[in-house]
């Protein structure tokens, strides 16, 4: 091969290359055209404010630089009650959406598709029925003249009304009640993904079936799990509808703190303070999550 | 013997499985099917079953201005977001689809960020935002807002709907000489249009039903039916919420039945 053809032949390669080159970059540039204004609007409603209330959480009342908006959850002991309640709540209420949902969900994954297809619409009714509604219906079912009290009474089990409602057990009952499918619908997909052979095959070695489920489908089930338990314990971290109408004024939780700061007091620093140690808490939590597991929680919402 | 999974496990063994997950099902669903009766209730007194059958909370509810009017709001802005909200939203997940950008994973997750973002952080937020450029108790602002709570779940079904539909046809009607719309909007759409009519309902649905932003940003005449609900429970039970509550659960199963039906075409 001469000299001048290997030149020309290299040219070519690299006119075509340069060329390729420049055809991706303008298809590139068309796909950021499309996501442009969806990029936009997001940085514009949700960066843009967010960075705004942080900027805010740096200065004090007076208007000069400081961190008192930071010292002050660690300082006074309202503060640090609402954020031994939040906790409180969120781990009562993450642990029974786990006793209630996991079982829900190994029955469903056993069952035929069409069967379980059925019970899913008990799940997905009431996923897509307004959080107001829900927490609603449970002050009705719980307060003190409400169905439990009355039927209970009616029924002669007790004489005073028990109060369900307006405290943690409303609380408590209610965001259960409406975080239960955030659980329920990933594990209930991640459980469907587990190979039936590795059970056939655990049961033909002479496992019985508490022994397969306990070392074969459990521990195959537990990224589920996981997800579903990191999605509604960051929800409820920042819970606001149903503590607001469910705990009578005595359950204040994070998100309610931040209201009354805001709205009731203007103390704008303070409530924007408490919303960036909400946000860093919830993304911790959720890149611990991912960092541990390599999957995202977000999968809940595609999952449907 | 269970015939679909073929384990040796009888359902007679797994009896209590059955009525426990019952009555989880059952815990799940009978708050809505108590409300939708007591809706019907002749009584301000909350008894179940109610004594007598009226239809006086639907009468009351249709007939009080302020209700009819927040009701007018909330149909309004869930329209306008969702009409908002699908094309901007097929066209984000379109070009995520790709993934041929760089940062690809960073903008996905920025469109999705206001699933995991704290709602109440971001009503603050655009409370805040929207006093400084006079968007609040505005229509434009709710749809703005709404639009941005909206956007993740169109992106995500519709990139669902993408993901089992093979792009190379979209690639053969452009190598067969027709323009990129034309091949999108004749190929492409046609085959991912029950995943973007989904997406359209959700953004319909999740615009109706948001509080803790309208909240913030809405009141006076562009007060939504949702904040009007949430004071009115903040200070009484009023029966007249059991009827609107009703009418918002039929409107949630009539949504999701249209896009079962849909998805199952598809």
């Amino acid at each position: 091969m001469s000299a001048q053809s290997a030149f020309h032949e290299s040219a070519g390669t690299n006119l075509n290359a340069q060329s390729l080159r420049a055809d991706a970059r303008r298809e590139s540039l068309r796909l950021l055209a499309l996501l442009a204004p969806s990029l936009f609007l997001v940085f514009a409603i949700t960066i843009v404010p967010i960075g705004w209330l942080f900027w805010l959480s740096l200065f004090d009342e007076a208007g000069a630089f400081s961190a008192a908006n930071y010292a002050r959850f660690f300082e006074q002991a309202s503060y640090i009650k609402t954020f031994v309640t939040t906790f409180k709540v969120a781990f009562i209420v993450t642990g029974a959406c786990v006793l209630l949902g996991y079982p829900l969900a190994y029955m469903l994954s056993q069952l035929t598709r069409r069967a379980a297809s059925i019970c899913l619409i008990f799940v997905i009714l009431p996923f897509w029925t307004s959080v107001l509604v829900r927490t609603y219906a449970w002050l009705v079912i719980l307060q003190r003249k409400g169905l439990i009290n009355s039927w209970l009474i009616d029924l002669g089990v007790i004489s005073q009304p028990l109060s369900l409602a307006n405290n943690l057990s409303g609380v408590v009952i209610g965001m259960t009640h409406i975080l239960l499918p955030f659980l329920v619908l990933p594990l209930y997909a991640s459980m469907k993904t587990i190979d039936t052979d590795c059970l056939r095959a655990g049961m033909n070695l002479g496992a019985g079936p508490a022994a397969t489920f306990r070392q074969i489908f459990f521990p195959l089930s537990l990224p589920g799990l996981a997800s579903g338990v990191v999605i509604v314990f960051v929800l409820c971290l920042g819970f606001f509808v149903t503590p607001a109408l469910m705990g009578g004024g005595k359950v204040i939780m994070w998100a309610m703190r931040m209201e009354q700061t805001t709205s009731l007091y203007s103390n704008w620093g303070a409530g924007a303070a408490l919303g960036v140690v909400l946000l860093v808490v919830t993304l911790a939590l959720l890149g611990l999550f991912q960092w541990l597991l390599g999957a995202r929680a977000t999968g809940v919402w595609s999952s449907r | 013997m269970s015939e679909d999974i073929g384990l040796p496990i009888s359902h007679r063994q797994r009896l209590w499985l059955y009525a426990l997950s019952g009555l989880v099902l059952l815990f799940l669903i009978a708050p809505s099917i108590i409300i939708v009766i007591m809706s019907f209730s002749d009584s301000t007194l909350l008894q179940f079953p109610p004594q007598q059958w009226s239809l006086r909370w639907y009468q009351t509810y249709f007939q009080s201005l302020e209700w009819r009017d927040a009701t007018i709001v909330s149909v309004k802005v869930a329209i306008m977001t969702t009409l908002v909200a699908t094309p901007l939203g097929t066209a984000a997940a379109y070009a995520i689809n790709r993934g041929t950008l760089r940062f690809n994973g960073t903008i996905n997750a920025l469109l999705t960020a206001s699933l995991i973002i704290p709602v109440i952080l971001i009503g603050i937020g655009t409370f805040f935002l929207y006093a400084r450029i006079g968007l609040n108790n505005t229509l434009t602002g709710l749809v703005i807002a709404h639009t941005v709570q909206a956007l993740p779940l169109v992106v995500l079904t519709v990139l669902s709907g993408l993901r089992s539909y093979d792009m190379n046809q979209e690639r053969v009607a452009r190598s067969l000489g027709a323009g990129r719309i034309a091949a999108f909007w004749q190929v492409t759409m046609p085959q991912i249009r029950f995943s973007i009519v989904s997406g359209a309902l959700f953004a319909f649905i999740t615009s109706f039903d948001e509080v803790v932003v309208s909240l913030f940003i809405s009141g006076g005449e562009t007060t939504t039916l949702t904040r009007r609900m949430f004071n009115a429970l903040r200070d009484q039970i009023d029966p007249t919420i059991a009827a609107i509550s009703t009418c918002l659960i039929v409107l949630s199963v009539v949504l999701l039945s249209v896009a079962q039906i849909f998805g199952r075409r598809h």
